[in-house]
């Protein structure tokens, strides 16, 4: 075990972790790596495990077993704050906003910013952040005072993302970010992460469930089939015809379509 | 990136209306404007039919039926907003003050008893959260359990009846006691801060977050817990702080004062105030007016003599119009701002 970064190449390394709840098996046996500077792809079928695994890197849930690296140093998140302040940021499933508070508030939650050491809101500089990240990133909103329940899925995706990303985290965990999301909404988060990758430094994992978009922005696919990784290949590799293949097979094959490429 | 950029024009204000669509504007946005609508009516009201009312004497009298159900309403504000409630606080008010007898008598000076006194309500609160949130029973019951417990301590502390409490210094004696006003001023004060903590501070937008979104707030690292639990703590002790003020007041420990009518009359006003039961929506300022409308209504109904059974039927019916208005402004900013 060290805390020397250069160590491995690792923004996140995981051996063999195992996470059953009650009697449901999530996750068997995973071992995953996210390289520094990298876009990895996490596909599988719906209950594969992929939320699962992410919460587990964000310490929203604890590993049954296995040894989880962060920047080469071996460590188990203890909690989404935790994690945060390892350097990962979350754009959960869920999206995690709260329809009651302002989109401002939303992005900014759990990271306030403060009137110098009073423990009072500088609701003005947030609100003027948010404005700037949200027209950086081409996102329109008519108001960043606007409670986030007036918003559409896709709005409401971008304010998740955005509260991800406009931070000072290197690792980045998106669980399907364009879920909710039309071609042009899809655009600017696809941008972002391109943009994110041009600037280097940062690493990212994502789930999707469209192979076009994966194949477009990601440099590796893994797929977890239950509760295991069964594949694992750089973009270049491989095609949205095989991926699709690849998840297809699971159904024909009934169990466990164990495909290892080609 | 740019071609997905509208120009700024797009979303610029909407253009500015006509005063009257404005001022029901202001009534939709902010929730407090219509109580205080409704309680300045109701002032005037009675104001007009009895000049008594608009006397010293009866200012008197509406801020004694007030800053009780104020105060207490200020902790269930916090404590609905973040999705909870407490049926004891109306127990933790006739509690209270013995245990402020306790500290007396054992010899620690008033002003410090008070402060000690409040930290052991907060202590119920403390117990109330953890039961709640450690244990996952759900509030409604663990308040319930707790308030019977309090009730039947209480009446063995005090034997069953009122005790007079001890002379107050002159100092303390403003602080907690006999100046007329002393009691709304409080309120007041403590409205002013709990607005603040609600609306400008972390532990606020928490609040907001616990209850709107619990799962979420969880995902993003709002520590849930620790809200529910600071927030049933702050409940407590203000309840208890009211408590205390009430017993100086009269000059009477009462073990048999506050209660479940104390708690849903406080109650009460958070819902009149436009505080939702749900979770994740609620005002302090509100809550304050909401109590001063009870206050308003109690009053006016005494001093015009008539029956008390009356002034239960209109309260009800408050509370019903201020949850369908809820209900119902909700639905029409929605439309407004879907359109």
């Amino acid at each position: 075990m060290s805390t020397d970064q250069s160590v491995d190449g690792y923004a996140i390394r995981t051996e063999n972790i195992a996470k059953n709840f009650e009697a449901v098996v999530a996750l068997e046996d995973v071992s995953i790596e996210l390289q520094r500077g990298e876009v990895l792809g996490l596909i599988g079928d719906n209950g594969a495990g992929k939320s699962t695994l992410i919460k587990i890197l964000t310490g929203f849930h604890r590993p049954d077993s296995g040894r989880i690296f962060i920047n080469g140093e071996q460590v188990t998140p203890r909690s989404p704050s935790h994690a945060r302040s390892l350097g990962i940021e979350t754009v959960y499933q869920d999206l995690a906003l709260v329809n009651e508070l302002p989109v401002y508030m939303n992005m900014f939650l759990n990271k306030e910013l403060r009137r110098g050491r009073l423990p009072l809101l500088n609701k003005r500089k947030m609100k003027q952040m948010a404005r700037e990240h949200l027209d950086d990133m081409g996102v329109q909103l008519s108001s960043v005072g606007t409670e986030v329940t007036f918003l559409s899925g896709g709005q409401r995706q971008a304010i998740a993302v955005a509260r991800a990303v406009y931070s000072d985290a290197s690792i980045f965990l998106l669980d399907e970010p364009l879920a909710a999301m039309g071609a042009k909404e899809s655009a600017i988060i696809l941008n972002l992460i391109r943009d994110l990758k041009r600037k280097g430094d940062v690493s990212m994992m994502l789930i999707a469930h469209n192979y076009t978009q994966v194949v477009d922005v990601c440099d590796r696919v893994c797929l977890l089939q239950h509760g295991q990784i069964t594949y694992n290949k750089p973009v270049g590799e491989t095609s949205v015809q095989e991926l699709t293949e690849l998840v297809a097979a699971e159904y024909r094959l009934g169990n466990n379509g164990n495909a290892s490429g080609k | 990136m740019t071609t997905t950029r509208e120009p700024d024009s797009a979303r610029a204000a909407p253009p500015t209306r006509a005063l009257g669509p404005r001022v029901v504007d202001v009534i939709f946005r902010r929730r407090e404007a219509s109580i205080l609508l409704v309680t300045l009516a109701l002032f005037v009201y009675f104001s007009s039919v009895n000049s008594a009312f608009f006397s010293e004497a009866n200012m008197r009298v509406l801020s004694h039926f007030t800053y009780p159900i104020a105060m207490i309403a200020l902790g269930q504000v916090m404590l609905l907003v973040c999705g909870q409630l407490d049926l004891s606080a109306g127990h933790v008010f006739a509690f209270t003050p013995f245990v402020l007898l306790f500290f007396i008598e054992a010899g620690v000076p008033t002003a410090i008893g008070v402060v000690l006194a409040v930290a052991a309500a907060s202590g119920v609160g403390l117990l109330n959260g953890l039961i709640t949130v450690k244990i996952g029973v759900h509030p409604f019951i663990t308040t319930l359990g707790m308030a019977f417990v309090l009730q039947g301590s209480t009446l063995i502390i005090a034997d069953g009846r009122p005790t007079t409490p001890p002379d107050l210094g002159s100092v303390e004696s403003e602080i907690f006691g006999r100046f007329p006003f002393v009691g709304i001023m409080w309120a007041v004060v403590l409205t002013a801060l709990m607005y603040v903590v609600l609306t400008n501070t972390r532990w606020g937008i928490y609040t907001f977050a616990t209850g709107g979104n619990p799962l979420g707030a969880r995902e993003a690292g709002v520590p849930i817990d620790r809200i529910k639990i600071g927030n049933f703590m702050m409940c407590s002790a203000l309840a208890g702080f009211a408590g205390t003020l009430e017993g100086y007041r009269i000059s009477s420990f009462d073990p048999l004062s506050g209660g479940f009518t104390t708690m849903f009359f406080a109650i009460s006003a958070a819902v009149i105030g436009g505080t939702a039961l749900a979770g994740g929506s609620g005002t302090i300022i509100g809550g304050f007016l909401g109590a001063l409308f009870i206050g308003v209504l109690r009053d006016g109904f005494t001093i015009e003599g008539i029956s008390s059974f009356q002034l239960f039927i209109y309260l009800g019916v408050a509370i019903i119009i201020s949850m369908v208005l809820n209900v119902w402004l909700s639905r029409l900013r929605r439309g407004a701002m879907l359109s």
